[in-house]
């Protein structure tokens, strides 16, 4: 009963997912397109935690743990690179 | 259905309710930073309801603490990279000509 359930809701996390990776995709910004990695890395985390729930299988937890973490350097790295970016511009003006 | 379930299976749905509406903010919203305001309920109340409801099912106290734990790690990761972005998304705006 409980993994029909974990299933079903994952499904539905799939579908955010899909939502996700659509503003990956169409932007506009830069930074939209990392919020939609943002979230997508939030609903892949939520999405290891129900399929652990679903197929009876508590690693699958250890998998959301990876999952969360990776997920804050990616923006870290990013914003970094974007401030370098504006920066060497800066200097190009000046 | 025993009232471990019954409760998780309503963390998991609430949990699901504020992913679909982070989603659905962060598609129809108009500019970043309002966006970033639709995808902090997801990150924060939708993981974190989702995660609470793993947490009820778990074997034993090392995995649902583990899952609370993951909880804990998104919060903080997501609230400063939250305001990473926006500070970004508002420099950058500054910047651009009018």
């Amino acid at each position: 009963m409980m993994s029909m359930v974990a299933t079903i809701f994952a499904a539905f996390l799939m579908l955010v997912t899909a939502v996700a990776l659509m503003r990956v995709a169409c932007g506009p910004t830069t930074a939209d397109r990392m919020l939609g990695l943002q979230l997508l890395g939030t609903s892949l985390t939520a999405l290891a935690l129900l399929l652990g729930v679903a197929l009876d299988r508590p690693r699958l937890w250890d998998i959301a743990l990876v999952f969360a973490v990776l997920a804050s350097p990616t923006a870290a790295v990013f914003i970094a690179s974007m401030r370098l970016r504006t920066r060497s511009t800066e200097s190009d003006s000046a | 259905m025993n009232w471990a379930e019954i409760l998780a299976t309503s963390l998991f749905a609430a949990g699901c309710f504020f992913f679909v509406g982070g989603a659905a903010g962060l598609l129809r919203f108009p500019d970043v930073l309002t966006r970033l305001h639709a995808l902090t309920k997801a990150d924060n109340l939708g993981l974190g309801l989702i995660a609470l409801g793993a947490a009820t099912l778990a074997d034993n106290a090392w995995g649902g603490l583990k899952v609370l734990l993951i909880w804990l790690v998104v919060m903080l990761t997501s609230a400063t990279c939250g305001y990473l972005l926006a500070d970004q998304a508002h420099t950058s705006d500054l910047e651009k000509p009018k």
